[in-house]
């Protein structure tokens, strides 16, 4: 504990952090192990890490970065669905579910990756809210690509066409791998909470040290004035694109988590649309802009609550919004903001007293 | 520092909490599932409440609803009450396999569902790893069924595509077809799909084929200027009834007038609030179910369901109605116990389910195959004088 006392604020802090997933993973583990826990609980689990890892790295983007970004499913996407193609043409190739599913997190991540990259150079040049916009656009220009894409695959090789599966022409031994608008079906069931966990961990590593490293503070410099940071020969450009690439690539990482836990893929509004890019910033906006644990709890609470509510049946999503709002409220509003300050200090009085 | 370390101590608190309540129920239900499971057998059902697939979860939870009561109300299977709980699924893959653990925790027996074929796949899966039986009221798609414990009451997509491509040839309505699809809806794409291939088959030739997506399914005058151009004698609609009344209305004001036929999905278009039921004259579709057939049975349900519900009901409510009625006879037929284990009763039904022979309100003397197919032949309903009238 002394120890603790002694180590910097900053270190400290990310420690906390750390402890706290790795808490919630050993209590969740232990009560699956001794079957404690409801099967909606244990079925939520894996989307649960999924959610986490988009919240962190949009926060790394928003918080951090300081631009805004509307397009974060569309990298999921990038990274679901090439993930889950690449595991279904490997699923006889790689019968080791590991090395399949390692793979899989790797091309994930380098292709959403590259889109970030790719979406990044032209538009991180700007000054202004550009990135909005065009990342808007390409959330939904991915989803609709998604929407049309029909690729199969027989004994020729591989086929592509953008009209209707039957435009492929497959020959007798072939098979629809990625099928339109009915996406990919029969991806491997390859994700685990554990594989989950340890990939909160290696996300959570990676934007942590990033925001602590000369990079992030070059990062937040730039966030904080634009100007002072170009005048002291901060390469802006650069450093934006390391931050939005990375958070694109960690977006990539979660799509791959959520593809291997459902058996078919879908590129729909409600999954891989606006909605869920807006869905991942509340996360960040009610976690704390910039606060990186905030964003890993409020990912938790928002994705547990409709399914904690359902025993409200008709009334579910009503509460639900309202429950938003209230804790939206208690949030950010400056009145409870001060309240609970107030409470705070009452409550740090009543300590020394009784010590 | 003191106050950001209090309040995240509140909220880790709190959320562990949160957490442990979840368990805690969750625990709970469990021991209670597995020791009420001898009074009654527990039904659950899955699809879209909210959402804009609303109005199809939502017929199918009035139509098994509706079945649940007659049936308890006659004194259940084999003596035994049905419980039936209908959870949303938002028309979401990942949300309905939630929907799926949260009925497996209230001790689900068998799975009436799920209503909408993406979410249906998914819950499949699950379904067959815990090898639970269900048996999906309308979802389409071939996968649905993949597996041997799972049955369907609907029509598959490519079985409608075929039917509607063989009626049209073999009644030579058209050389010319046109078709407009939704390329983003497993259903619309799935049974054009079959149509196309069927077509080549057949005695005429597609000469457009135009799709629209989801999310622009207000305006069609780009396609059905592209079949009128093309022109075609009879433009396919494999789609849902509210956007084929605004393809009709749309297709009125630029004077063309060709044959239009449809799916199941096109029944109820009558009933769409502000549309002009002239202009759905001699439109044809096939239809599993008609709410003014004179069949006794039919008539029975159609006045129920109104008097319970308000509203006529759709070919939704109809296969839902006749789903409970199929658990129904094959959980007698199986002389299934209520204190078996899902698992059991699954082994029990899978072999049931192709034993029995039901008269439903979507078929007469309906029987099922091993690979979850019903045998049931669509109906060809032709609109005439503002109703609908069965073609023989």
């Amino acid at each position: 504990m002394k120890n603790m006392k002694k180590m910097n604020k900053m270190t400290r802090d990310n420690l906390i952090t750390y402890l706290m997933v790795f808490v919630l993973f050993l209590v969740m583990q232990i009560l699956v192990s001794s079957g404690n826990v409801s099967s909606l609980l244990q079925g939520l689990l894996v989307p649960l890490c999924a959610y986490i890892i988009l919240a962190v790295s949009l926060n790394l983007t928003v918080g951090i970065l300081g631009e805004l970004s509307l397009g974060h499913a569309g990298f999921m996407c990038v990274g679901a669905f090439t993930s889950a193609f690449f595991s279904k043409c490997m699923v006889n190739t790689i019968p080791i579910a590991g090395v399949r599913y390692f793979l899989a997190l790797l091309i994930g991540a380098a292709a959403a990756g590259i889109c970030g990259i790719l979406v990044g150079i032209p538009v991180l040049r700007l000054k202004g809210d550009y990135l909005a916009i065009v990342t808007l656009a390409f959330g939904e220009i991915i989803k609709n690509i998604m929407n049309i894409l029909f690729i199969g695959r027989d004994s020729a090789g591989f086929h592509f066409s953008t009209t209707d599966a039957r435009a492929l022409g497959l020959l007798e031994d072939g098979e629809i791998i990625i099928n339109g608008p009915q996406g990919i079906t029969g991806t491997p069931k390859d994700s685990t909470f554990a594989v989950g966990v340890i990939l909160i961990f290696v996300t959570l590593f990676i934007v942590l040290n990033l925001i602590h490293s000369r990079s992030g503070r070059a990062i937040m410099s730039i966030r904080d004035n634009r100007i002072a940071a170009e005048s002291v020969g901060i390469n802006i450009t650069k450093y934006k694109l390391m931050a939005f690439s990375v958070s694109a690539a960690l977006a990539g990482v979660a799509g791959v988590i959520y593809a291997h836990n459902l058996a078919n893929l879908m590129a729909q509004p409600k999954n891989f649309g606006y909605n869920m890019s807006i869905m991942i910033l509340v996360f960040v906006v009610l976690g704390g802009i910039g606060n990186i644990r905030g964003s890993v709890i409020a990912a938790i609470i928002l994705t547990l609550l409709p399914e904690l509510l359902r025993g409200l049946n008709d009334y579910r999503m009503l509460i639900y919004a309202v429950v938003f709002i209230a804790m939206m409220l208690f949030n950010w509003s400056p009145k409870a903001i001060a309240w609970r300050e107030k409470y705070a200090a009452k409550l740090k009085r009543g300590k020394k007293k009784e010590v | 520092m003191r106050f950001k370390k209090a309040v995240s101590a509140a909220l880790a608190a709190a959320m562990s909490l949160t957490l442990l309540a979840g368990c805690g129920s969750g625990g709970q239900q469990n021991s209670q599932g597995s020791s009420s499971g001898g009074e009654t057998f527990k039904i659950g059902g899955i699809g879209p409440v909210t959402g804009s697939a609303a109005v199809y979860g939502e017929a199918v939870k009035n139509g098994a609803e509706l079945a649940v009561k007659e049936i308890n109300e006659a004194g259940g299977i084999n003596g035994v009450q049905i419980e039936f709980n209908y959870q949303d699924d938002e028309n979401d893959a990942e949300k309905a396999v939630n929907a799926y653990n949260t009925l497996k925790d209230w001790g689900m027996q068998m799975l009436l569902g799920t209503v909408t074929s993406g979410p249906c796949v998914s819950v499949g899966e699950v379904a067959q790893a815990d090898n639970i039986f269900m048996l999906t009221p309308s979802g389409t798609a071939v996968d649905c069924v993949k597996y041997d414990n799972a049955f369907r009451v609907c029509f598959s997509d490519p079985m409608q595509g075929l039917e509607s491509a063989k009626y049209i040839g073999e009644n030579n309505l058209a050389t010319k077809v046109a078709a407009i699809y939704d390329s983003s809806d497993v259903y619309s794409t799935g049974i054009y799909n079959a149509f196309a291939e069927e077509a080549e088959n057949q005695n005429f030739e597609i000469v457009a084929a135009e799709a629209f997506t989801g999310e622009s399914k207000s305006d069609f005058s780009v396609q059905i200027q592209k079949a009128k151009d093309a022109g075609a004698e009879l433009v396919f609609l494999p789609f849902y009834y509210s956007e084929a009344s605004l393809v009709l209305k749309q297709a009125a004001g630029m004077n063309y007038s060709p044959i239009f036929f449809g799916c199941d999905g096109m029944d109820g278009i009558l009933a769409v609030e502000g549309f002009d039921a002239s202009l759905a004259n001699d439109l044809i579709f096939l239809s599993p179910f008609t709410p003014t057939s004179e069949d006794e049975a039919i008539q029975k349900f159609v006045k129920d369901y109104e008097s319970a519900y308000g509203g006529t009901p759709n070919q939704f409510a109809a296969d839902a109605y006749d789903g409970i009625y199929a658990i129904k006879a094959a959980l007698e037929k199986a002389e299934a116990a209520s204190d078996m284990s899902p698992s059991d009763l699954c082994e029990a039904m899978k072999t049931a389910m192709t034993e029995v022979t039901i008269d439903g309100v979507t078929a007469k003397d309906l029987t099922w195959e091993a690979s979850g197919e019903p045998s049931k032949a669509p109906m060809v309903v032709k609109i005439a004088d503002g109703d609908y009238a069965v073609v023989e």
